[in-house]
């Protein structure tokens, strides 16, 4: 999972297994799981604001460590933005902004 | 205050240090401050609380709208209470956050700080309300938490230990239905209980957080839920189920297409009779105070410079209402933010952020309210794209103008099988104006401001039956707002553009028509050589003229100047106009109306919204360019076909 350099690249080749970290940001509608790392590494200077900032505010709406997610919703054009329920709450986000959030899935896609 | 302390026979001392016996004799009402998440019911708190006894106005040197009222309590005291815009946290990002934090922090200019903060918390969504609480909690203020929506909540069947929260949060708790008014004395109670009581603040120890005390927050959060929250037995599965259909890449598109057209049906038909009937309303009294008046300068300047510019503001007024009746039921029932979350990409292909949905949405009935409602937007150059792009949507000033040259210029016939000829034009002109705003837009993200989009972050709220009352008192918000912001602007500027066509008065015996001798036909003369290779006669440049005061102006203008200048011109203006203008001067006209900065009410509010003479500037500037440029290339094309 060292290659992040695209977040959509190899979207529709990954199959993710139980077990598998990936970025929310590949994460396609119907995956869930646990976000187990929310980091300030991705794209810098590519967020209109600083990492830090990026990671503070995702932090700030519920993208915390040990928070469950789950994709619910995939926007119309290259499957962009997507809206996940996030523990109790429903919130939308663009998958650049995602990257960070780092979810441990539950279980392979069926 | 010292003055207040002076005069009164009670007086004395400063109230914030007062106690117990003399605060039933306080000269001034103690201040209390709704905080709390977007989508809380705040504001529908704020009017259960305070009825119709509120004020809207702006807070000092910024624009956010500062919104007061005042509640009695128990016992005949007033408490005045303010709305602060809603937020997810102290650490502000946007104009509208900063106001908060700084009310908060009781440091924002001009504002005495709040005795008592009311957290107003949606019931069923507790988690992220709970890290700002502690937030609140950090900064020391009295505070009383208010659990809204408590009804939908009981009906999940969600458990909360009320006192047990109440003890680890260290606050009353009341909980309320704000939409029907239960719960609002019990929590009036409570605030008064500690103003009477003497709380006072603590010392302020709240500092911006960083990651990990965010972290922090949110682990303590968790821990307060499981220990005094129980999930839902019943939880809402309506707002999944609705999603699924709404948020839908192709059906949610339609459905929003759809209801976009239903909008402009229910702008641009519904508004009709009603408009009818204020402009012949004011026609009426124009003519039945011209019978009444004799003939001169102050039934001039009755009729045609003040009934007539009352007139030209009202008459968009059932528009601008059925604008915001659609805008508020959609906010209301939780919408809006799906429409951001459809348009995102969609709009972020031209540089523009999907909340901009909504503000040039506004924008196609007035740039006014569009450009006011930027404020949505966090970013700061999201936000002044959107303010740079929102009057080249097509607002409804336009149409009296366009609705004019075309019938005028465009023959009634059909074409392609049964579609209006003049109908298609009107499309193309809107379509001209949002395809030249996605250009606008994407040059200046591309030119002025190369950096990445602002992160896209929002809530999806769960949906709510729009409750009317919320609805009906913020559309006639709207309505004041509106008629105060564009009457003050508008009004005198009808007035001026009335003494410019009116003065210097005709020489006796002259037989040009009077408007010829006036400033506004001076400015006019002087001003056609330069819009001369665009096609407009001197009568066009002189109507421009008071059409800066507002778009349709220009067509009382055009009125003006061919009725004073032809003496009793029989037939419409419409008629008139066709015999004295080539085809290509009408089209001409129309190009130069889509971009034209026609519009000094936009620009002021522009000047307003961003604090600073450079944007309206750059507005006037770019759209005049523009309006220039289209206009030369359609008449000069025109004209080379022969239409000339």
């Amino acid at each position: 999972m060292n290659d992040l350099q695209s977040p959509l690249a190899d979207l529709k080749n990954a199959v993710p297994a139980e077990g598998v970290v990936i970025p929310l940001s590949r994460a396609r509608i119907g995956d869930r799981g646990v976000i187990i790392e929310v980091r300030a590494e991705s794209h810098p200077g590519d967020h209109g604001v600083a990492l830090a900032e990026l990671q503070r505010r995702l932090l700030e709406f519920g993208f915390v460590e040990g928070a469950r997610v789950e994709v619910l919703h995939e926007g119309a054009i290259r499957h962009d933005p997507i809206a996940v329920r996030l523990d109790d709450m429903r919130v939308a986000l663009r998958r650049r902004d995602a990257e960070d959030v780092r979810v441990l899935l539950d279980r392979p896609r069926p | 205050m010292t003055d207040a302390a002076q005069s009164a026979p009670l007086g004395g001392g400063s109230r914030n240090k007062e106690t117990t016996g003399a605060q039933a004799t306080r000269l001034a009402p103690a201040r209390v401050a709704l905080v709390g998440n977007p989508n809380s019911g705040k504001t529908a708190l704020f009017n259960a609380l305070t009825g119709s006894r509120q004020k809207v106005a702006n807070y000092a040197g910024v624009t956010v709208e500062r919104k007061e009222g005042h509640v009695q309590t128990a016992d005949g005291r007033t408490l005045s209470v303010l709305d602060l815009p809603g937020t997810y946290s102290l650490r502000a990002r946007s104009p509208d956050e900063v106001v908060t934090r700084d009310a908060v922090l009781g440091k924002l200019a001009g504002e005495e700080s709040p005795d008592v903060l009311i957290c107003v918390a949606d019931a069923t969504n507790l988690r992220l309300v709970l890290r700002l609480i502690l937030e609140l909690k950090q900064v020391g203020r009295p505070m009383v938490l208010a659990l809204n929506m408590y009804d939908i909540a009981q009906r999940q069947g969600l458990r909360i230990d009320l006192e047990g929260l109440a003890r680890e949060l260290g606050c009353p708790i009341v909980t309320t239905v704000a939409t029907r008014k239960r719960g609002i004395a019990e929590l009036v109670g409570k605030v008064d209980d500690m103003i009477l009581t003497g709380a006072v603040a603590g010392t302020n120890a709240w500092r911006e957080p960083d990651a990990g005390q965010i972290r922090h927050a949110h682990r303590e959060a968790q821990r307060i839920l499981k220990a005094y929250v129980r999930p839902p037995e019943r939880p809402d599965t309506l707002t999944g189920k609705v999603d699924a259909v709404l948020l839908h890449p192709i059906a949610g598109l339609a459905i929003l297409l759809g209801l976009l057209f239903l909008m402009f049906q229910g702008v641009f038909t519904w508004a009709g009779p009603a408009q009818d009937l204020i402009s012949n309303g004011f026609a009426a009294l124009g003519g039945l105070i011209g019978q009444a008046l004799p003939d001169g300068l102050l039934k001039s300047f009755l009729v045609d410079g003040v009934i007539a510019g009352v007139g030209s503001v009202l008459v968009f007024l059932p528009q601008i209402l059925i604008l915001f009746f659609f805008i508020l039921l959609l906010e209301d029932f939780g919408y809006m933010a799906r429409a951001a979350f459809l348009m995102d990409r969609i709009m972020g292909g031209a540089g523009l952020h999907g909340r901009a949905f909504i503000p040039l949405l506004s924008s196609f009935a007035c740039a006014i309210p569009g450009i006011m409602a930027t404020r949505v937007i966090d970013n700061k150059r999201d936000r002044l794209t959107t303010i740079l792009v929102a009057p080249l949507m097509t607002c409804s000033a336009r149409i009296p103008v366009y609705t004019l040259i075309i019938s005028a210029f465009i023959p009634d016939r059909k074409v392609w099988g049964g579609m209006s000829l003049q109908g298609l034009t009107m499309f193309g002109l809107y379509a001209a104006g949002i395809a030249s705003a996605l250009l606008v837009s994407l040059i200046t993200r591309k030119i002025f401001w190369r950096g990445a989009a602002e992160p896209f972050l929002m809530e999806l709220p769960a949906y709510k039956a729009p409750d009317p009352e919320n609805v009906a008192r913020n559309l006639l918000l709207r309505a004041r707002i509106f008629l105060t912001r564009a009457g003050v602007i508008i009004f005198p500027l009808m007035v001026a553009v009335w003494v410019l066509s009116t003065f210097p008065s005709a020489p006796a015996g002259s037989a040009g028509p009077a408007i010829d001798y006036s400033f506004a036909g001076m400015i006019g003369h002087a001003v056609q050589p330069l819009l001369a290779p665009i096609g407009f006669n001197w009568q066009m440049t002189v109507a421009l003229v008071p059409g800066f005061a507002a778009r349709e102006v220009a067509v009382a203008a055009l009125g003006t100047v061919y009725a004073i200048g032809d003496g009793a011109g029989g037939g419409t203006l419409g008629s008139i106009l066709a015999g004295h203008w080539s085809l290509a001067t009408g089209l001409s006209f129309l190009a130069w109306y889509v971009f034209a900065p026609q519009c000094a009410s936009t620009l002021g509010v522009v000047k307003r919204e961003t604090n600073s003479w450079l944007w309206p500037a750059v507005m006037l500037v770019y759209m005049t360019a523009l309006a220039y440029l289209a206009a030369f290339i359609v008449y000069q094309t025109a004209a080379a076909l022969g239409g000339a």
